[in-house]
């Protein structure tokens, strides 16, 4: 499968990451050369088969609907990097 | 005992029982001898020497007592990608320069609890996304090792190569590693010492930065296996804060050492013969089936079938996964943040400020085989080919009870030859993924030099949840091998 700049960009945008026309080429040609060399598992014949997810060793479990942790603002803000009082700030996004 | 630095983790830990040393004589030398040799090893990023002496004090109150944990009084580091209260962690990275964790990792603090001293964060590839440890925003680590003849620098392998480094220079007696790929294992071998992936679920992910969540997990890095499963035991363990941990009881791993390999069916994949294998590596691997046969194992030649798809179907898991766990990293809640006019230019410059070019890859990559239209194509079809791969060793299991294979396909090679094309750099994981993409656990011990002089591993891979046969047949490869070689730079050394 082709990758070209375009979808590089794309994917830059949707992973906000913001890079130079001059970066896009160059993870152009390193991601093409990535995705031609993961296009081997085409060879693998897959049907029937079930995806996994996960080992499955843990077993699902549930706990008490209560509260056992919290009521630490000051640590859940010690590393913002803006703001005020007890809210992060950012730029303006409603006008 | 001729110097402080000859002392293993488990003999240390004897000879500070029996107080024929003292916890603050043990962490003052050690601390010594990073500030005399860490300089140039950079396998710190953060160092806590004034933590560290405290605690020592306090161990030795407490060993004075009669009392102290199983590890009470004994240095080890910390990979930086665990979570330490209070202590700067940054997984190294830039866009974690200075964050300050309010909470303790669960592995780190259960060693805390046990007894053992930090003496602080150990370097890595930048969110553990690496083989050779170069990809750390913090400088690449130097292996303490040097070809003969030759002062080039080698690298330690990734990505707790810092861990690597710092345990085989003799700076701490163990440390903390994570291994998502064969991030303890190829380390370990790169630089001569053993470390031990243990079984998925097995130890506690919580308050350890993820990388690719259903493959990473904590697993002890130290000078040899015992020092290993004493680290272990204390390391693992069910934890409700993690969802993939697994309740299941914690042996007493170092029981298990001298058990034997009687007996024993060793298992050796066919598939892991791959084209170009280097004549050293294929020696070392045929030495290790001699010494085990010799030790009463026996051998079974079998196939792991899909053995080739591993590293590609990798890839794909570990990158779609850690493109969605470094998405919180935005510069709004913690981290370090670039402004920009609007929120999503904050983002943009935050994380093209903050991730460094690997990292970058990855998560493009990662983005893309999640994004619609490419999602069956790529991510679906990766985890079909893991339950593939699992089955591969389940059905294995069925025949024998341990797997003997390389750990890496070479020895440490030098910064400046480290590949440029990404997929060359990712075949240094061809024999330690399909484990991991398994879950099942896998160790490394160092077995002997190659030409140069550098160490060579060998992996060996059990059954889920059973390290303890893993520790049984690696003491032997270890009892055999005797490997007392040491780097060329060593804390025992002095200049």
């Amino acid at each position: 499968m082709s990758l070209d700049v375009k979808t590089v960009a794309k994917m830059a945008r949707l992973a906000r990451i913001g890079l130079s026309e001059e970066e896009l080429q160059a993870h152009q040609k390193e991601m093409q050369g990535i995705i031609g060399w993961v296009d081997h598992l085409n060879e693998v014949d897959i049907t029937d088969v079930p995806p996994m997810v996960g080992t499955g060793l843990a077993q699902p479990r549930l706990r008490d609907d209560k509260v056992t942790d919290g009521n630490c603002p000051e640590a859940v803000l010690s590393n913002a990097p803006e703001r005020e009082g007890p809210f992060y700030t950012v730029p303006k996004v409603v006008e | 005992m001729s110097s402080l630095f000859d002392y293993t983790l488990a003999s240390a830990r004897d000879a500070l029982r029996a107080r024929k040393i003292s916890a603050v004589e043990l962490v003052d030398a050690h601390i010594e001898a990073i500030e005399r040799l860490d300089d140039g090893l950079n396998s710190f990023i953060t160092r806590t020497p004034e933590q560290a002496r405290l605690a020592a004090k306090e161990a030795d109150a407490a060993l004075a007592k009669g009392e102290g944990g199983p590890l009470c009084g004994l240095p080890i580091g910390l990979k930086d990608l665990f979570a330490t209260k209070d202590v700067r962690t940054t997984a190294a990275s830039k866009i974690l320069d200075n964050f300050i964790p309010p909470y303790e990792s669960t592995v780190t603090a259960n060693l805390k609890q046990d007894g053992a001293i930090s003496l602080g964060k150990l370097n890595l590839d930048e969110f553990a996304m690496g083989s050779t440890n170069l990809t750390s925003a913090f400088g690449g680590v130097v292996n303490p090792w040097q070809r003969r003849g030759s002062t080039a620098k080698l690298v330690p392998g990734g990505s707790s190569g810092g861990s690597a480094a710092a345990v085989a220079a003799g700076l701490v007696l163990g440390a903390t590693g994570t291994d998502t790929g064969g991030s303890i294992r190829q380390p370990a071998a790169f630089c001569g010492i053993a470390g031990v992936k243990p079984t998925y679920g097995r130890c506690s992910r919580f308050g350890t930065i993820a990388f690719a969540s259903s493959l990473d997990q904590a697993g002890p890095m130290a000078r040899n296996l015992q020092d290993c499963a004493i680290l272990l035991e204390s390391m693992a363990g069910f934890d409700p804060k993690d969802s993939t941990s697994v309740d299941k009881p914690v042996p007493h791993y170092e029981a298990a050492l001298g058990r034997g390999v009687k007996g024993l069916k060793v298992g050796i994949p066919k598939e892991y013969r791959i084209d170009g294998l280097p004549a050293e590596i294929a020696a070392v691997w045929d030495q290790g089936i001699a010494w085990l046969k010799e030790a009463g194992a026996e051998i079974v030649d079998m196939s792991l079938p899909h053995t080739q798809y591993g590293l590609p179907a990798y890839y794909i898991a570990a990158l779609a996964e850690a493109s969605s766990n470094l998405a919180r990293y935005d510069g709004v809640r913690f981290g370090e943040r670039v402004t920009g006019a609007s929120l999503d230019a904050l983002y943009e410059a935050t994380r093209a400020a903050g991730f460094g070019e690997e990292v970058k890859r990855r998560i493009l990559l990662g983005t893309y085989v999640l994004s619609s239209g490419y999602y069956d194509a790529y991510y679906l079809r990766a985890q079909k080919v893991r339950t593939l791969l699992q089955r591969d060793f389940l059905q294995a299991y069925e025949k024998v009870d341990v797997i003997l294979a390389p750990t890496a396909p070479s020895g440490a090679f030098a910064w400046d030859e480290k590949p440029t094309d990404p997929v060359q750099m990712y075949l240094n994981d061809v024999f330690t993924v399909p484990a991991s993409m398994a879950g099942v656990p896998a160790l490394s011990v160092p077995v002997g030099l190659d030409s140069h002089g550098v160490p060579l591993g060998l992996q060996l891979i059990g059954r889920f949840f059973d390290e303890e046969t893993l520790l049984a047949a690696g003491s032997v490869l270890e009892k055999a091998a005797s490997f007392t070689h040491r780097p060329t730079i060593h804390a025992g050394v002095s200049a």
